[in-house]
């Protein structure tokens, strides 16, 4: 566990380092502010008191933004030959792959954690449901830590981080968009997987306030499945 | 900590980059790891480490296996990789500082092992720089540091001295033998010389096999056999001592060296040394014996003649 904090601790160091950091909490503020508050269907043109609308831009906004933060985790290891000197310190695959899920996750968590004047100002705004916006936070983590974890491992299998980004990006919009358009025009049992494997309908749920243990299931899956291919992709290079 | 390498191959596709070597490295041995490019130095060395999993074969730090155990193995074990690689966008300190975290020394600790670092391997003026901002030779002894911070009993060195300029070459390799003395130390260079002045041991490998084993001497010795003497005579005629010396019953053969000064190779028989007889004769006939000389093998023959396809 040691290990794995001074290594997270060094990816956030080079989020910070490299302006990365700042570059996407402004940009994220800025979106989701920008769309939230002043453009569109916004909070005041939804007329309730909830943050139904912020969940929404957020959940785009994320899917664009953590491949960013992901495709240099591990192509650029790759590419300079650092992970060599990583690998042969006294620690293992696992916890360099869990370390940088960590540090990308903890930055998405700092970005969230900024938007609590959002729900300050709501909830002066009108009577809102603290369970709903509780479990909308939390579909938002879950949401960004399977697309780190998708990150994680297209950054894995390249030395080239736009190809890690594009790759991410590519994986990511079948999740996004294809199964659900895929479940909407599918029946039977095709449709009943699309419709599980589309985030949305996952997501949806738990920005009403409805935390269910399949939802839950979903999520955790795709983060540990991205995870352990991370790994392996760690492990083959040192077998080739 | 002594290292052993058991019948350890490694194939890439169908090419065997290691073929079925074994190896043993004692304490307080350098070991000097030389062969053309794509002989399988680095492949030895990145299975050492336990980056690489060779396809069969062990090896051991220690009494611990790299195969079974490699998190131990690791720990015993400071690497220098070929090339280099380091974290280029982190000022040197930080750098150093999050190899002796990741190496598990305690948190009161790190300050000062990262401080000796620095000081071995001199770049205190530059330990607040990015390392990216560093020259070639920098960068080198920042990856020396590196391997360094937590007193490893095992160096495994990548070509330690490329980039560097003759005087750090020169610092570099005391340092080398410095640490070697109570440590096991495996580098591989190109440069001959540098190995013929740091190590105790050489290791020729060629396509994956050793072809030699030894130290400088043994290898000259067995590269050479019959002795070979640069001699020089000075109140005499050439042809007279010319004659006279191949008359001698140690040497089979004497050539002109370089006519000007008077000075010849004599090769001995095999097994024996002519020196005294040399010598008797200058006395005997009144000569003067200006010089007498061992005519060594260089390591760049032995490694030409022991490397070179068929």
């Amino acid at each position: 566990m040691k290990e794995i904090w001074i290594i997270t601790r060094r990816e956030l160091q080079a989020y910070f380092d490299s302006l990365m950091a700042y570059i996407l909490l402004i940009l994220f503020l800025g979106f989701s502010g920008f769309f939230t508050w002043i453009y569109g269907s916004d909070i005041f043109f939804v007329k309730q008191a909830n943050l139904q609308v912020f969940f929404s831009i957020a959940y785009w906004t994320l899917f664009f933004f953590i491949p960013a933060l992901t495709m240099r985790l591990l192509s650029e290891e790759n590419r300079s030959g650092t992970i060599e000197l990583l690998l042969t310190k006294p620690i293992s695959e696992w916890q360099i792959i869990v370390a940088k899920f960590l540090a990308a996750l903890l930055l998405i968590v700092a970005a969230l954690v900024l938007t609590t004047p959002y729900y300050i100002t709501v909830s002066s705004l009108g009577n809102i449901d603290n369970g709903a916006v509780f479990s909308g936070y939390l579909a938002l983590i879950l949401v960004s830590g399977m697309y780190i974890a998708i990150g994680l491992f297209t950054s894995s299998i390249t030395n080239n981080q736009i190809v890690a980004y594009l790759l991410a990006l590519s994986i990511g919009i079948f999740f996004q968009i294809i199964f659900q358009m895929l479940s909407s025009n599918l029946t039977g049992i095709a449709g009943g997987v699309t419709d599980y494997l589309s985030i949305n309908s996952h997501f949806e749920s738990m920005t009403r306030g409805v935390i269910d243990s399949r939802d839950l299931i979903y999520f955790l899956s795709v983060i540990v499945l991205g995870l352990v291919f991370s790994e392996s992709m760690l492990m083959k290079k040192r077998s080739v | 900590m002594d290292i052993v390498i058991e019948n350890m191959t490694k194939t890439y596709g169908r090419q065997k980059a290691v073929d079925n070597i074994s190896l043993q490295v004692k304490t307080g041995e350098i070991l000097g790891f030389l062969g053309p490019n794509g002989a399988g130095k680095t492949t030895t060395m990145k299975a050492i480490t336990s980056f690489l999993i060779p396809d069969s074969g062990k090896i051991f730090i220690g009494n611990i296996s790299v195969n079974d155990n490699p998190q131990e193995a690791k720990k015993n074990i400071g690497y220098l990789p070929e090339n280099n690689p380091l974290y280029e966008d982190m000022p040197v300190i930080d750098y150093l500082q999050f190899c002796a975290r990741i190496e598990g020394i305690a948190k009161d600790k790190i300050n000062d092992k990262v401080r000796e670092v620095i000081q071995t391997c001199g770049i205190s003026r530059e330990k607040h720089k990015k390392i990216s901002e560093l020259s070639k030779g920098y960068k080198q002894r920042v990856g020396l540091a590196q391997a360094l911070i937590h007193d490893p009993e095992v160096l495994i060195l990548d070509e330690p001295t490329t980039g560097l300029d003759p005087n750090q070459i020169i610092e570099i390799r005391e340092l080398i033998k410095k640490i070697g003395k109570e440590k096991t130390v495996i580098l591989s260079s190109h440069i001959l010389a540098e190995v013929e002045a740091t190590c105790d041991r050489i290791v020729i490998i060629k396509k994956g096999k050793i072809v030699a084993d030894g130290t400088v001497e043994e290898l000259r010795s067995q590269a050479q056999g019959n002795e070979t003497l640069k001699v020089t005579i000075e109140d005499g005629g050439l042809d007279e001592i010319f004659k006279a010396l191949q008359l001698l019953n140690t040497v089979e053969l004497v050539d002109f060296f370089d006519k000007s000064t008077q000075t010849f190779q004599v090769k001995s028989k095999p097994g024996q040394s002519s020196r005294r007889d040399v010598f008797n004769l200058c006395v005997e006939k009144g000569w003067t014996l200006t010089q007498l000389t061992f005519i060594e093998t260089r390591l760049e023959d032995i490694f030409y003649e022991l490397t070179l396809d068929n």
